[in-house]
């Protein structure tokens, strides 16, 4: 089973003049399977420390995290990871990318092709296979890092603010192709994101974080991207009374944590 | 094409000489280094030096065994291709040369990529290669020639190995410098698609580094051929830098000069194969 289960997580870092600082607090969490969580938060709140424990990047200092019924202790091929940016090979080319994970498992070149042109297709990038990966804009290379974390066929897909060096025109263009590629692959997803829109618009359940230490302060069930997914018909759903308010009370909750840590200090 | 764009576009045209200005060098204005081609200023300056060492030995401004002429020079280059000068034609003594500088980078190549990556990568190598490779590298050739002659002989395994000790140092610290050219995204990616360690150097790390790598190998060729001469001081009857040598003691300087323009040549068009090679291999490089 696909599912993330995140049992009172905590992790500090040492500080360079000497002691601690706690990077997250007691942190529970669970995603079922095929779930879409986004942890929002403003920076410093500790998702992306958050989402590296998970993706096994950190070790954490206590707690257990538990994915597909295992627990984690190292990076693996079950948990997918789509990075900011900077995360592709640009000694390979586009498909050659896509396939990595498969090379890394030892599947034949042929099969690999083929497999890479039908993840291309998937995230809407057919027929660029061959290109180098440099050639292609900002949204083209998340796309295919998208792709490569699909390829390797993973239970849970981990994304780091995949959208954050985007265009805004781009960035939407982007969400409702997540959905729909969710949609059609089922996959568990954990979303890092500090745009209340993009939360609420992508989430099965929005988690928001609060900053100093990293804790998780509010749960909250969506369904605006399932409305998306039925209309498809995204500024429909991001005009609606609903979302806007929604997304104004929620956008009021992250604001004064983020005062509040900037008037507190550390 | 946004407000923000069009204003700044505004700004820089009326900031820039605009006017007097073509237009094709407006595209290469503000940008540091300038990315234009310099081999029409190369080939100028290689013209304007030609003439006047030709003027100057032609006026006699300076005498033939201080400078010889050009086309002495030249004629030596002829001769030496069909008459032996010394022990071998010059055809023998660039091949032997060639053989021990292009063996001594291959062996260099072999071992200090390796030695270099692991460097890079592990913290037991760096301990363990580190203090003698800061030991040599600064120390010149020629000290250390009389121990590696003691120690190798006087045939070709002493030349070789004081090229390839010349080699080594820059090459390993470029593959070290090189792994530290991969990004930690894609070492977290790799590990998250599955890699193992050595899946992770071969296929991440390696390539990663492989840009500086390339440097390192043109730096080092570099070094193999200016290590030559000195290689070829002792026990040398055939070989570029023993011509020179041998030529000098003679006071033939018109062989000398020929011996080192052939040495130039040679050690130049090496480099512009390395060069071309750099372009095929890693075409990403600077795009990224």
């Amino acid at each position: 089973m696909g599912a993330v289960s995140v049992q009172g997580l905590s992790v500090s870092f040492p500080l360079p003049g000497g002691g601690w600082i706690d990077a997250l607090v007691g942190i529970d969490l669970s995603i079922p399977e095929g779930g879409f969580c986004v942890a929002l938060g403003a920076s410093g709140c500790g998702k992306t420390t958050l989402l590296n424990c998970i993706a096994g990047f950190i070790a954490p200092s206590s707690g257990r995290i538990v994915v597909a019924g295992r627990e984690v202790t190292t990076p693996s091929a079950d948990r997918g990871v789509v990075f900011q940016k900077d995360a592709l090979l640009p000694w390979l080319s586009v498909w050659e990318n896509v396939a990595f994970g498969p090379m890394l498992a030892g599947m034949r070149r042929a099969e690999r092709r083929r497999l890479a042109e039908e993840k291309l297709a998937l995230v809407g990038l057919a027929g660029l296979g061959e290109r180098p990966v440099w050639t292609l804009s900002g949204g083209q290379k998340q796309r295919v890092g998208i792709a490569r974390a699909l390829a390797a066929n993973p239970q849970v897909l981990l994304m780091d603010e995949p959208f954050a060096a985007l265009d805004a025109l781009t960035r939407e263009t982007m969400q409702e192709h997540l959905l729909e590629i969710w949609a059609a692959s089922g996959k568990t997803m954990f979303f890092i994101t500090h745009s209340v829109e993009e939360a609420l618009f992508l989430a099965s359940e929005v988690v928001v974080m609060s900053p100093r230490p990293g804790r998780i302060v509010r749960r909250l069930p969506v369904a605006f991207g399932m409305r998306y997914l039925r209309t498809r018909d995204a500024r429909g759903v991001k005009s609606d009374p609903a979302f806007i308010a929604q997304r104004e009370e929620v956008l009021a909750e992250v604001r004064a944590f983020a005062r509040q840590a900037v008037g507190g200090g550390v | 094409m946004s407000g923000e764009e069009a204003t700044a576009r505004q700004t820089k045209s009326r900031t820039a000489p605009a006017a007097a200005a073509p237009r094709r060098a407006a595209a290469a204005r503000n940008v540091f280094p300038d990315p234009r081609s310099a081999i029409a200023i190369s080939i100028a300056t290689t013209i304007v030096l030609g003439l006047l060492w030709w003027l100057a030995t032609e006026r006699r401004w300076i005498g033939p065994l201080f400078l010889p002429a050009p086309d002495v020079v030249f004629a030596r280059l002829i001769e030496g291709i069909a008459t032996p000068i010394g022990d071998a034609t010059l055809l023998g003594h660039a091949a032997l040369s060639l053989f021990r500088v292009l063996s001594a980078f291959v062996l260099a190549c072999a071992t200090a990529v390796p030695a270099g990556i692991a460097m890079g990568v592990s913290r037991f190598a760096r301990g363990v290669f580190d203090p003698p490779i800061e030991f040599y590298r600064p120390l010149p050739p020629l000290a250390y020639l009389p121990l590696v002659v003691i120690w190798f002989g006087i045939d070709e395994a002493a030349k070789i190995v004081l090229i390839y000790l010349a080699c080594f140092a820059p090459l390993a610290l470029a593959a070290r410098a090189g792994v530290r050219s991969v990004l930690p995204e894609q070492v977290n990616a790799a590990l998250s698609l599955g890699a193992t360690r050595a899946q992770l150097i071969r296929h991440v790390i390696l390539p990663a580094a492989l840009p500086e790598i390339l440097t390192g190998m043109r730096i080092a060729l570099g070094f193999g051929w200016t290590t030559l001469v000195a290689a070829e001081m002792v026990a040398a009857n055939v070989g570029l830098g023993q011509m020179v040598l041998n030529a000098s003691n003679f006071l033939r300087t018109d062989l000398v000069v020929m011996g080192i323009v052939v040495i130039a040549a040679f050690a130049y068009a090496f480099d512009l194969a390395m060069r071309q090679a750099e372009r095929r291999l890693v075409p990403w490089k600077g795009q990224m």
